[in-house]
């Protein structure tokens, strides 16, 4: 198969991982105006939490149910749990001192992230863990000339899935209206009637949910996983939200399937060691000349 | 006729100043009643206060007989209280169609999905730019179509009481003259009590029952609407020239 079509897939693959994690990001930061540092680290108890939740059962989920019967459980596990992480989190961390100012907020948000790495470390210890080969498929489906890992199908599906039911609550339905007017003026949205305590209930759950579901998914393909991946990834996706435009759902998802590709050809073509040179490249590049995003806000509120 | 809404000695500081210090007005079902005031004299935090906006000091707000204590802002909309406040504050990125919508979002649970519709038609009538635009995003409208969605997405809700904050505010003359049509005409047609606060005294007079004038906190005069128009002392500080009713 021709390098380019293999790297497609790759980029894509990766790509999804960020941009749902960039959807994090994103989200949060539309209704708190806050860059949660702390997102890259749900993404990584996610990939945890799914490890724990097929290994230490001894891979009694997967006999169970197969398979994918337990691929499903991991990825519900940790997008429930890490969900419900987020929202405590929200709680604990932000709510409090969100009256006093952005500063503030961001500090906790960091302290947030420390405090995760090392509860991830202290429960699950400092080394490399991995995802068993027992407990992911690992064939290749090929169509003459074209191969695709089973594992790559099942991400790349899973995030266009999700990506598609995000996008149609977020920009066709009243609720996902009642969302965006929440980011753009919360009094307006509260007169309205909205009640914006329960939409920051909602996004704070479901933006670390997807985080710790792509946290899941990312053990599955690269096996591999450990206590600082949150940090890495997060940067990342963190990078992708700003190539899109913060605050924005379809850009978010544009940004991180762009990097994502971006970093595979770069690494296909120039060199893989200057893989997260390119992406820093173009954050630093965008902040420059684009700090808006690919697609950022279009119109400027008329006063 | 029986009240709807009463304000009882209603005190409203932010930190250190009081904006409001003492403030009793009445509104009876049906009514348009007018709050006049120079800038800074307290009138939008008057409405604040009454859409829960901003916590009152001391004093009470009674709605339908019943003091709204247990209720937070977000309720008042079901209870049929919609505030269309200064300067718009339509949402930029969204379509027309999608502030209009979000207008009768908390009244959803009293509504039915026909009323809304119909209502939305009604509004289409009154401001038919709106229905032509109603696919374009919100922030591309001039100011007086801005106003007008403002307008439209409080009566999508078909409240009982419709706070209007300053809908005149920076808008040319023949825009001033519509906007005041059409609140007459949302009065006649929709039977909806209207608390109306203004700058522009002569406008507002002709349109409402009753009127109260806000200074520096206090309501220094009130009266019928038809009464405050010939006061000497309203034409002197309020009716007197453009210096006086000029605009921000
Ligand atoms: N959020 C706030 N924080 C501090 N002070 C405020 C705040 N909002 C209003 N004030 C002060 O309260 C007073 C009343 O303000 P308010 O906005 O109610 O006046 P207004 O009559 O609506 O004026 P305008 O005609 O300019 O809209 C002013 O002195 C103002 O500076
Ligand atoms: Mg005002």
């Amino acid at each position: 198969m021709s390098i380019i079509l293999e790297q497609l897939l790759n980029g894509l693959t990766i790509g999804s991982f960020y941009a749902l994690i960039a959807l994090g990001y994103s989200m949060v930061y539309g209704v708190m105006k806050l860059i949660n540092f702390a997102h890259g680290d749900l993404f990584a108890l996610g990939s945890y939490l799914g490890y724990t939740l097929l290994v230490w059962s001894a891979g009694a989920v997967s006999q169970r149910f197969g398979l994918w019967g337990g691929m499903a459980a991991a990825l519900l596990f940790a997008f429930f749990a890490v969900g419900c992480v987020g929202v405590l989190m929200e709680r604990v961390a932000y709510r409090p001192v969100q009256k006093s100012g952005r500063l503030p907020l961001v500090v906790s948000a960091l302290g947030v992230s420390i405090f995760l790495e090392n509860l991830i470390m202290a429960v699950w210890g400092p080394r490399y863990q991995a995802y068993p080969a027992s407990v992911v498929p690992t064939y290749t489906i090929s169509l003459g000339w074209f191969h695709i890992t089973s594992m790559q199908l099942f991400i790349l599906i899973l995030s266009f899935v999700l990506m598609l039911i995000l996008y149609y609550v977020v920009q066709k339905t009243t609720f996902g209206a009642a969302i965006r007017a929440t980011a753009l003026d919360k009094e307006m949205a509260t007169m309205l009637g909205i009640d914006v305590g329960k939409i920051t209930l909602f996004i704070f759950f479901l933006g670390p949910a997807l985080g710790g579901m792509a946290g899941v998914m990312n053990g599955m393909y690269y096996r591999q996983i450990s206590f600082v991946m949150g940090w890495n990834y997060g940067l990342k996706a963190f990078t992708a939200t700003i190539l899109g435009g913060i605050g924005n759902i379809p850009a978010a998802m544009l940004g991180g399937l762009l990097l994502g590709l971006v970093e595979m050809f770069g690494a296909a073509y120039i060199s893989s060691a200057w893989k997260d040179v390119f992406t820093f490249l173009i954050l630093i590049l965008i902040l420059i000349f684009r700090p808006t995003g690919l697609i950022g806000e279009k119109v400027a509120e008329k006063v | 006729m029986s009240e709807l809404l009463v304000l009882k000695d209603v005190v409203v500081s932010y930190g250190a100043v009081t904006a409001l210090k003492g403030v009793s007005i009445k509104l009876n079902e049906g009514q348009i009643i007018a709050v006049l005031g120079a800038n800074g004299a307290g009138k939008s935090t008057m409405l604040k206060s009454i859409s829960k906006i901003v916590p009152l000091k001391e004093g009470k707000i009674f709605y339908k007989g019943k003091e709204m204590a247990s209720l937070s802002a977000h309720d008042l909309a079901f209870q049929g209280i919609s505030h269309v406040p200064e300067g718009r504050r339509v949402f930029p990125t969204l379509t027309v169609e999608e502030n209009l919508n979000l207008g009768s979002y908390g009244a959803r649970k009293r509504l039915l999905d026909e009323e809304v519709e119909e209502t939305k038609k009604w509004i289409f009538e009154l401001f038919p730019v709106l229905a032509e635009r109603k696919n374009q995003l919100a922030g591309t409208l001039s100011g007086g179509e801005q106003q007008m969605l403002a307008i439209g997405r409080g009566l999508i809700a078909k409240p009982t009481l419709l706070l209007l904050d300053e809908p005149s505010l920076g808008l040319a003359p023949i825009l001033v003259k519509e906007i005041f049509n059409a609140i007459r005409k949302i009065h006649e047609e929709s039977g909806t009590s209207i608390l109306l606060v203004e700058q522009n005294a002569k406008k507002a007079l002709a349109e409402s029952d009753y009127a109260y004038i806000l200074e520096t906190g206090k309501i220094s005069i009130e009266g019928p609407a038809s009464e405050l128009a010939g006061d000497e002392r309203v034409k002197a500080a309020y009716l007197g020239g453009s210096a006086v009713t000029k605009k921000e």
